[in-house]
């Protein structure tokens, strides 16, 4: 009875992809206000619970501000490449946006490398999540933050491969690609918040 | 026959078979000032719900397909006078209730002593209050009186026309001091120090609550309040004090022997925890109050954790709440 | 191997659950005998569990929603039994450790697994046929939304017969859900059923509000929208803006108990007051999510069988505007005890106040709706004038204690608990149960017998009354929610009344379930008067979905409506159908998809596995979905086109059956 898009008037289906994209555009939209409103709420649990030191370590005895301005320097290039990323998109230069989303993953990878190991040495000085509502709310924050950069590689990762085979820059790709792009460039956003709320705000 | 009466729900019947409708008959001025709030809004608010609810029956009548008589505008949907009176009534009446809202939280406010006017209205303007430390426990309620060095477990004996200040902890899970015909409840919670000001206004023996639940003997977790004119307060105390209350502790209640009471009793899967029973102390260490807030707090940098934790806190969120989108620069 | 489960997490010493088990697992095993004696399982899986079809997934959700209804309410009728026997000295027959238990989950699964699926139903049914469009924005996730839903009620009715579930009410307030107090999985459950289910209502949100803004037919401008999909609308920003908060919420907690942080422990730094004020920005706002359709409905209802347009349309879409925005900045009037300033709690009482206008006037708005109009009192115009008298009554009860100072003595009482009710079943149960009369035609081309859905009507309306008058007196003696005992003798008979009257509440539910399966025998049947042949089964709808056929065909329109103004379906009928202007076209539509089982199945292993410890199957869990997700996204064979000769001859099928009715007129 019925027959394949595939299949069908190609005129009829760009109309209707295009549509699709325009929509699923703005549902991404929707979604980054929610995880908004996620990071808003982490951002207020820690302004509530960033004195209650419960007689352990304070920010200003544990932070390395160093190290984080490196990260941020990290993440802050890495949307850049990305940008250069998605101008090469429009472009349809396939080999440009394969080059600058490698270029961006390294960048993103080093960042998680870096946090994880900031983690590591906090816990290993004592100073872990079970400790004080402080540093479980610091944790907290920081950590999801970390863990959706996390997810955006992974999702950069499926859609490099995605690109790089028989789907190349198709309009459902590039749809793809803005939505990342929106994605990494809000984490890039919230991580300057973190930034200065929760370094500069502690050690301060 | 006369449990009978009882069925039918008739507030002024249920009164005269000597029920005690606890908000209704308070025995001091904050509840009777809980209830005159009560009754206002009530009152007001009956003033629009009766006409809407004859109106609502009275059209579903009038109007009913078979009554073919009646008027029918079919397309009829606007009207400006209607849309002003259903939007100027209620604002104008909600406008009236804001103003006895403002009041009232402000009179009332459990933070607040209890005003000199209060304890005229009662008879005894110029009465010192009493200061009694409320702690929850699993099931149970303890009392201490710092200023008498005496406490009490399930039992709150306190003089009528006196100020009550009580200060509010807990030493187990959040719950909520209630004593209903004496008005305002208010949470207790471990680490943190509440207020609530009270006063009875006349002798009575009050039910006395956790009013929020607490675990598995949260049904049991209640005491008496008992109100008692200032002569007949000063002979249990001093009762209290001599030991020859068989109600009366052996020991001493400070911090060696305070984790006795601490802790409830283990009781089966599948019963409820056998009610506290009622025990007086003697004699208390001083400070034991204090130092239960404090030792959730150790090490707070925040000076004033313990101390007014519950008004300052309690802004906090509220305030970070709102600020919260705009750190995330939405 | 299987972390914290052992075989003693089966409760079969206590009899209540293994006759219960029993039961259960009679009626699922005849289920699953009966659908492979009439070798259905191809049919079920091709047809209703691998759809996207925002129709079908609303029938799914209310037969979910209905299976849950039944469980929160045998809930219900143990509390009121238990609470009519353990009056002094007698502990009744549930202890503690279960009673607990049962009001946690009456409150949980009423709230997460009765109202917001009936209400899920509804967005999926009435949404997209209402603006005219072929279905959601994105119809893949419209089905995971339904999965995740369902999963979660799953999993929250495993917690019956492995392990047990929270016991400290449907909130779960710190400290007494942290380990410390609380070493068991029933707040594990908790969470991890609360947490799923939240991701399907958030993509839920996101998808409907996309679906309003985007999908809708040429020529309709906002105001043209009807109004239970402006009122879906604003739900859906009010979960969009609130959901968050509780996943937050509910992970803070989650952390505190599995990780050992301190959010909200009594010790360490933690804040109790900072999870009562996170969980009440999303709880407070769930209300008007909750209520916000249910005015959307009785809208439709009023206008419908009053046979005259809503009055005051633009008024109703500006007071559900202002709920929105008071209902998000109120919630602190669930905590006035918890001692804050006067002045705080003076804002807050008075903004809730506040919220008593705009719901006063939608009530005026449904009054003069059938001022002067002709009102059919068929089966859903009877749920919305007990609504009317009854949320008249619970409103007056909220804003009596948005006051503080009356809040202070009547705050987690009976009275609150009467109050709640009052509005909840006044409102958004009836509300959702007239949604469900009004549109069961249209979904399934058969109408229901009105008879019965009159007596469940007059059994919920007075056993309504029955149950809960009597807890708004004992809420005035002082009675306490959650007792499991008590020894007041004033309670007492107040407590036999309130008994009395959840059996009769039970009859307004037998009744529906009687008509349900008596619609069900009809269709079998093919009983002839049954049928809806016209699609304007009420013979005065006035939106679109009237003007299609029912069932409604699985592209729903043939052709894309033009929007002619406000009720457009009511304006063809004045002034006539204008002639088709274009031939019929191809129709694109997304094919079925196996993705929701599959994230669902994850989704369950995942909830299991975290209550009991069983990391591994964790990471199995995660593994399957980030495959299934990557799988999809490489699938490019996911749409269809509907042919025209299809098309034809539904269309024509209906002229036929449209002639068919003139006929028998």
């Amino acid at each position: 009875m019925s027959y394949d898009a595939t299949h069908a008037p190609s005129a009829h289906h760009d109309e209707h992809e295009h549509h699709q994209q325009e929509t699923t555009i703005f549902g991404f939209w929707i979604y980054l206000m929610t995880d908004c409103i996620i990071f808003g709420t982490l951002f207020a649990v820690f302004a509530t619970l960033c004195h209650h030191f419960a007689g352990g370590p304070t920010g200003k005895d544990l932070f390395d501000i160093k190290n984080v301005e490196i990260e941020t320097a990290i993440l802050l290039f890495s949307s850049i490449t990305y940008g250069f990323a998605s101008i090469n998109a429009h472009k349809k230069n396939k080999g440009a946006v394969l080059g600058w989303l490698l270029l961006t993953f390294l960048l993103g990878v080093s960042f998680v490398v870096l946090e994880i190991r900031e983690f590591n040495e906090l816990v290993a000085h004592g100073a872990g999540p079970d400790k004080s509502a402080f540093l479980s709310s610091f944790f907290t924050l920081v950590g999801t933050h970390g863990l959706h950069v996390t997810i955006g590689l992974i999702w950069m990762l499926v859609l490099f491969f995605q690109i790089m085979g028989k789907q190349g820059l198709s309009t459902r790709m590039q749809t793809k690609l803005t939505c990342l792009s929106l994605f990494w460039h809000f984490l890039d956003i919230v991580w300057i918040c973190v930034f200065s709320f929760v370094y500069l705000g502690s050690v301060v | 026959m006369k449990r009978l009466w009882r069925f039918f729900p008739a507030l002024p019947a249920l009164m005269l078979s000597g029920c005690t409708v606890d908000l209704l008959q308070p025995a001091g001025p904050i509840g009777e000032g809980n209830r005159d709030m009560m009754v206002l809004e009530w009152a007001v608010m009956m003033c629009v719900v009766v006409p809407v609810i004859i109106a609502t029956l009275v059209f579903a009548w009038r109007y009913r397909a078979s009554n073919t008589k009646a008027e029918y505008l079919r397309n009829w949907s606007h009207s400006n006078k209607i849309e002003v009176f259903i939007w100027g009534v209620p604002i104008l009446i909600i406008l009236v209730l804001s103003v006895f809202n403002y009041k009232s939280t402000h009179d009332y406010d459990p933070y607040k002593p209890i005003s000199k006017e209060m304890q005229a209205k009662v008879g005894a303007p110029d009465a010192k209050p009493l200061h009694v430390e409320v702690i929850s426990l699993d099931w149970k309620w303890l009392f201490i009186y710092p200023d008498l060095g005496i406490a009490t477990i399930n039992e709150l004996d306190v003089p009528t026309k006196t100020p009550l200040d009580f200060r509010i902890t807990s030493d187990s899970v959040m719950t909520s001091f209630f004593i209903p015909q004496l008005g305002s409840q208010i949470y207790s919670m471990a680490g943190m120090e509440t207020q609530l000001h009270l006063l009875a206004s006349r002798p009575g023996n009050f039910q006395g609550e956790a009013a929020q639940y607490t675990g598995p003997g949260f049904s049991d977790m209640r005491f008496r309040a008992i109100a008692m004119p200032q002569e007949q307060f000063d002979a249990w105390v001093q009762n209290v004090r001599s030991g020859d209350n068989p109600l009366v502790a052996k020991e001493a209640l400070d911090a060696q022997t305070y984790p006795k009471y601490h802790t409830a009793p283990p009781a089966p899967h599948d019963e409820a925890p056998k009610p506290a029973p009622v025990v007086y102390f003697s004699s208390v260490q001083s400070g034991l109050f204090e130092g239960i807030v404090a030792k959730y707090n150790v090490g707070m940098s925040h000076e004033d954790h313990g101390k007014d934790m519950g008004e300052k806190s309690m802004n906090m969120p509220a305030e970070s709440h709102e600020a919260a989108p705009s750190n995330t620069g939405m | 191997m299987l972390g914290k489960l052992t075989l003693s997490a089966i409760p079969y010493d206590v009899p209540i659950l293994v006759g219960t088990f029993i039961g259960v697992a009679v009626v699922g095993i005849a289920v699953l005998a009966a659908v492979t004696y009439f070798k259905k399982w191809g049919y079920l899986w091709r047809e209703w569990l691998t759809t996207v079809d925002h129709k079908k997934l609303a029938i799914m959700y209310v037969i979910l929603g209905l299976v849950m209804l039944v469980r929160g309410f045998a809930d219900a009728l143990m509390m009121r039994t238990q609470l009519a026997l353990a009056y002094a000295g007698n502990p009744g027959y549930l202890p503690p450790h279960h009673y607990d238990q049962v009001f946690s989950a009456h409150g949980t699964i009423m709230i997460f697994f009765m109202a917001m699926v009936m209400m899920q139903a509804l967005f999926n049914f009435v949404v997209p046929l209402q603006i005219g469009a072929r279905d959601v924005a994105f119809p893949l996730i419209n089905s995971i939304s339904f999965y995740m839903t369902l999963v979660s009620a799953i999993l929250i009715n495993v917690s019956l017969f492995i392990g047990e579930f929270s016991n400290v009410g449907w909130l779960g307030y710190p400290p007494i859900s942290e380990l410390q107090f609380n070493p068991g999985v029933g707040v594990d459950y908790y969470i991890w059923s609360v947490q799923i289910s939240g991701i399907g209502t958030l993509l839920t949100g996101m998808n409907f509000l996309t679906t309003i803004i985007k999908l809708r037919a040429p020529g309709m401008k906002w105001m043209h929208i009807p109004v239970f999909t402006w009122t879906a609308f604003f739900a859906c920003i009010m979960i969009l803006t609130t959901f968050p908060v509780l996943t937050v919420s509910m992970a803070l907690l989650a952390l505190d108990r599995y990780v050992g942080m301190h959010f909200f422990t009594n010790d360490g730094g933690g804040s109790v007051m900072l999870y009562l004020n996170l969980i009440w920005s999303w709880g407070h706002p769930e209300v008007y999510i909750l209520i916000l359709p249910a005015f959307g409905v009785f809208s439709e209802i009023a206008a419908t069988f009053s046979g005259k347009p809503l009055f005051g349309y633009a008024t109703m879409v500006i007071a559900t505007g202002i709920i929105t925005f008071l209902g998000s900045i109120v919630w602190v009037h669930h905590f006035f005890t918890m001692g804050a300033g006067a002045d705080v709690n003076t804002f807050f009482g008075i903004m809730t106040m506040f919220i008593a206008v705009p719901t006063g006037v939608k009530i005026f708005n449904w009054l003069f709706t059938m001022y002067k109009g002709r009102v059919r009192f068929e089966g859903p115009m009877h749920w919305i004038v007990g609504f009317m008298i009854t949320f008249s009554i619970g409103g007056m009860t909220g804003v009596m204690m948005a006051m503080p100072a009356a809040d202070w003595v009547i705050h987690n009482s009976l009275f609150l608990v009467a109050h709640f009710h009052n509005v909840i079943i006044g409102g958004v149960f009836f509300g959702y149960v007239a949604g469900l009369s009004y549109w069961f035609p249209k979904a399934f081309g058969y109408k229901m017998r009105d008879v019965w859905g009159k007596w469940a009507f007059r059994f919920w309306f007075v056993g309504f009354y029955l149950s809960f008058i009597p807890l708004y007196a004992v809420g005035l003696e002082g009675m306490t929610r959650r007792m499991n005992h008590y020894d007041n003798p004033d309670w007492h008979p107040w407590l036999l009344v309130a008994c009395v009257g959840v059996f009769v509440l039970a009859a307004g539910l037998a009744c529906q379930v009687i008509q349900f399966v008596l619609a069900a025998f009809d269709a079998v049947n093919k009983k002839p008067d049954a049928l809806d042949l016209t699609g304007d089964n009420w013979g005065s709808g006035r939106t679109l979905e009237w003007s299609i056929p029912s069932p409604v065909p699985h592209y729903n329109f043939a052709r894309l409506p033009v929007i002619r103004g406000l009720d457009t379906f009511h304006i063809e009928k004045e002034l006539g159908r204008p002639a088709p202007v274009s031939e019929l076209e191809p129709i694109h539509m997304p094919k079925y998809s196996a993705v929701g089982p599959v994230l669902g199945a994850c989704g369950l292993l995942i909830g299991f596995a975290l209550v009991w410890h069983i990391w591994w199957a964790v990471v199995v869990g995660l593994v399957v979905a980030f495959f299934t997700v990557v799988h999809r996204s490489a699938n490019l064979d996911v749409d269809f086109y509907v042919p025209v000769e299809e098309i034809r001859a539904d269309e024509e099928a209906f002229a036929r059956r449209l002639a068919a009715a003139k006929a028998a007129e």
